[in-house]
């Protein structure tokens, strides 16, 4: 068998950062969510908030601690495999990333150890401040890891000399073309992931009767959240695509799965693209919609794939299938925030047993739109790495062989397999014993005067 | 061309302050995990693991700097060093995961908490070895045609790797000996009174076998060390280890708790400056220098401007935070949970 360093890069690659993502995230959401938590329990001292912090900060510190480690080898990465890339881009991503790191990481990784570990020892203000610090960490982390991504598929503000990238404008490399909708996109992204998180975990509590008090406070805390997010990321995602269309125009023929560039483009529901025949099998599509909503006419002109020549042409069947299970999420996801809106009318919010399990059923949703978002983007646009300046086959690194990125792909699937199910299985059992469970009286609660809730919680506990 | 010089330079020193950070930070760290399995009983490991819970995050974050800091300044070095060395990359990432993951999972855990606590030495060992393997071949130096690495995958693996990566090790294992007397008290403290004499000597050792080995292997660096005027420049280097040696000695004998931290961070800092002597001005040996290897000066300046600025205010938030968690844990100050 032959091993092929640069598929086997990518394999890796994109297993690594796909497992990565799925941290994050959930984590920019939940810092936000814990931060706006301990400002509540500031402000009216109720320990209701408080209790509610404590749950969460638990659940956040194991997935921040998975985060953290497969960033690290991120970081990595782009020299041990794509040394070809990380040389020509240097000048560019080198400041990008530092700046994700000077900027952002240290923020976190510093406030967090007052979050996790400090109740005790810093005033409350002190607190809530760290609290806040690591939440404004996530997005500016955010702010300059997308910023690096989004140059990669919107090249701007630099030239090329002898293959190597030059920046001539910062402002315009860093505030690419693509940067604002993916940032965006991403952060609303975040948001709905936690969002429906929170909310699934709620839906379950109520379903079994426990921890009433807490799940109602959070279930109605992030329904509203996702009720406001989840039209907002139907509406930036459609900016996002028109954006692609004028800077990425291929990708968008593959999202379609649009072969020929004509007019009155449907709006394909079901369809097998077949690279090698170009041509789609099984169509089933709504006339004219795809031209609609790119064009906002419906005989508008919407490219297609074959004004690309074949090796430029992104591998359509992935990019179509992967946008329509984002797409599609999108819309279930709208759909629990419009049935919510009609429940709390009603005042059945957390009676209908049939609405808490379609929110159970929600749980693993955002983290599937997520990664087919990103594979959307990442495989729509192969086969450049550097869009149009640097191809993906010549991005690798000439003294990497098959072998090698064979043992390290192997490696990083049964590592990280390993660690996400210990990890999942923590959380599991974090989230099943519930908010209360965590007063068992340990000698640093004890001494607290500012618990008033422990004895409850222990009666709560009885009962049960 | 004054200013690219300059800006060179100056990169050279924030780059090689941040290895440094992380060397002395996660080293004490990575030495508390290496020692972890000899500690005398369960409750003294709860409260080892304690001592470094709130800060190792923080402390890492100084290797991810070095990483995207190097690619940023010195991309050559990035793009040579890191597919040379590819598996002991590997095995450090790896490594660093479990441990990382360790000390989240551990505090959750109850049945299986043996299996984070072997994740936790296990990881600790293997990510230092790793990096003294990376150190090894560093000083080693790299096979380079024109900006690519040409030689093999496993180029690095030599003797003198491998010990390099056993004295750092022992290095690691020091630091974290200091800290656990600084940090801790009774049982534990004693214990790690116990062994640091011992840890000091094999320290010393090691750091006489690299002083002779290095000057053996390249003709160059012996030059550096063995002429007139430079050995009587360079001799402050070794008298003073000798002189940080006996003051830790004195320390351990007459049980002052900090002292032997901060004289095994000395012992660093001089084979640190050692390191830099020997092989100043290349970057990959042998013969690529710092200049070569630098990015361009626009994007050495723009990344320059907000270092300038975030330094200093991380190293005043990374104070604080050593400052809230300052003291000595005991077996009550436990977890956040
Ligand atoms: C800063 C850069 C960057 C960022 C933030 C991401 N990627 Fe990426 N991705 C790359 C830089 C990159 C790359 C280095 O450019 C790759 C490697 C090989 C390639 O073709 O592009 C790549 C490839 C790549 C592939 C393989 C495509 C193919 O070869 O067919 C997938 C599926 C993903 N990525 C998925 C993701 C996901 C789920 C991300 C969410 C975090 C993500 N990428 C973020
Ligand atoms: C190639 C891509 C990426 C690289 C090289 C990378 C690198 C890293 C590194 C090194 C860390 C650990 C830092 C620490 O010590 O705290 C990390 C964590 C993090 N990353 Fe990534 N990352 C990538 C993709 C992304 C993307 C696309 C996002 C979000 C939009 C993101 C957001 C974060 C956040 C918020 C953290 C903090 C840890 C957490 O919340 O789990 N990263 N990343
Ligand atoms: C129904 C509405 C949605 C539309 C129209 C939409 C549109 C898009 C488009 C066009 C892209 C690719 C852009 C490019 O690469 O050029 C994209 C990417 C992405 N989408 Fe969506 N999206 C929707 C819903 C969602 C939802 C609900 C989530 C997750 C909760 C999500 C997460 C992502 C992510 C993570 C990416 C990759 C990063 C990026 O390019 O922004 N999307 N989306």
């Amino acid at each position: 068998m032959e091993f092929d360093p640069v598929l086997l890069s990518r394999i890796q690659f994109a297993f690594v950062v796909s497992f990565h993502i799925i941290f994050p995230a959930f984590t920019i959401g939940l810092a936000s969510f814990i931060a706006v938590l301990e400002a509540l329990w500031f402000k009216t001292d109720n320990p209701v908030y408080v209790q509610l912090s404590k749950f969460w900060i638990k659940v956040f510190a194991v997935s921040f601690g998975m985060g953290v480690v497969s960033g690290i080898v991120m970081s990595f990465q782009f020299g041990t495999n794509w040394s070809e890339f990380s040389y020509a881009s240097a000048n560019f991503m080198g400041p990008i990333l530092s700046y994700e790191v000077v900027t952002a990481f240290f923020l976190e990784a510093t406030f967090l150890g007052v979050l996790l570990f400090g109740r005790d020892k810093v005033p409350r203000g002190a607190h809530l401040f760290a609290a806040l610090m690591v939440a404004i960490g996530t997005f500016i982390s955010s702010f300059w890891i997308l910023s690096a991504n989004s140059w990669m598929q919107t090249p701007a503000g630099i030239e090329m000399v002898d293959g190597v990238v030059h920046v001539t404008s910062w402002l315009q490399a860093i505030f690419n073309p693509s940067f604002p909708y993916r940032f965006a996109h991403m952060v609303l992204a975040a948001f709905l992931t936690t969002g429906f998180f929170v909310i699934a975990v709620s839906a379950w509590y109520l379903l079994r009767n426990k921890s009433q008090e807490y799940a109602k406070v959070m279930f109605s805390m992030t329904l509203w959240l996702v009720t406001v997010m989840a039209p907002l990321q139907v509406l930036v995602g459609d900016l996002h695509g028109l954006d692609t269309l004028e800077h990425q125009p291929v990708k968008v023929a593959a999202m379609e799965g649009n072969w020929e560039t004509r007019s009155n483009v449907p709006l394909l529901l079901f369809a097998l693209p077949d690279q090698q025949a170009e041509t789609n099998h099984f169509e089933v599509g709504i006339p004219g919609l795809a031209s609609l909503i790119l064009k906002h006419d419906a005989s508008g002109v919407v490219p297609g794939l074959k004004d690309w020549a074949p090796e430029d042409r992104p591998p359509v069947a992935i990019v179509f299938w992967s946008f329509r299970v984002m797409v599609g999420i999108g819309v279930l996801m709208l759909t629990v925030a419009v049935i919510s809106l009609f429940l709390r009318w009603r005042g059945t919010l957390y009676e209908s047993r049939w609405f808490l399990r379609l929110c159970t059923f929600m749980l693993p949703m955002p983290f599937i739109a997520v990664l087919a978002g990103w594979i959307t983007t990442e495989v729509g646009r192969q086969p450049w790495v550097l869009y149009e300046m640097i191809r993906t086959e010549d991005a690798v690194s000439p003294a990497l062989t098959g072998e090698a990125a064979f043992v390290s792909l192997i490696s990083f699937i049964v590592v990280y397999a390993l660690i996400f199910f210990a990890g999942g299985y923590y959380i599991s059992r974090l989230v099943k014993s519930g908010p209360e469970a965590e007063d068992a009286p340990s000698p640093g609660n004890l001494r607290r005067p500012s618990r008033p809730m422990s004895a409850a919680d222990h009666y709560i506990d009885a009962r049960e | 061309m004054e200013i690219t010089i300059d800006l060179t330079l100056i990169w050279a020193a924030i780059i090689a302050f941040g290895v440094f950070m992380y060397v002395l930070m996660d080293g004490f760290d990575l030495g508390v995990g290496i020692l972890y399995p000899f500690a005398p009983d369960e409750e003294a490991r709860d409260i080892m693991m304690n001592t470094v819970a709130p800060i190792w995050d923080g402390n890492e974050t100084w290797l991810v700097l070095g990483g995207a800091g190097l690619l940023g300044a010195f991309p050559l070095v990035y793009s040579v060093v890191l597919p040379a060395l590819y598996f002991p990359v590997l095995i450090m990432l790896v490594a660093l995961i479990f441990r990382g993951v360790a000390f989240e999972f551990r505090f959750k855990a109850k049945q299986s908490k043996w299996l984070w606590d072997l994740s936790f030495t296990v990881g600790s060992t293997a990510a230092t070895f790793a990096q003294g393997l990376v150190l090894g071949a560093f000083i080693q130096g790299f096979e380079v045609e024109g900006t690519r690495y040409v030689g093999g995958m496993f180029d690095w693996l030599t003797p003198f790797s491998i010990m390099t990566g056993f004295g750092l090790m022992a290095g690691y294992a020091l630091i974290g000996c200091g800290w656990i007397i600084m940090k801790t008290v009774d049982e534990t403290r004693d214990w790690a009174y116990s062994i640091a004499q011992r840890l000091m000597v094999l320290v010393l050792a090691f750091i006489t076998v690299v002083s002779i080995w290095t000057p053996l292997m390249r003709e160059s660096i012996a030059a550096r060390w063995f002429t007139l005027p430079n050995t009587l420049y360079f001799a402050p280097v070794p008298i003073i280890t000798v002189l940080l040696a006996m003051l830790m000695i004195y320390a351990i004998r007459n049980r002052k708790d900090y002292l032997p931290f901060l004289c095994a961070l000395g012992l660093f800092v001089l084979c640190y400056t050692g390191l830099a002597i020997s092989l100043w001005p290349n970057v990959i040996q042998p013969d690529i220098s710092l200049w070569d290897a630098a990015a361009s000066p626009n994007s050495q300046l723009f990344l320059l401007l907000g270092v300038m600025f975030t330094i200093p205010i991380i190293l005043a938030y990374t104070t604080w935070n050593y400052y809230v968690f300052r003291g000595k844990v005991t077996r009550d100050s436990v977890g956040y949970h």
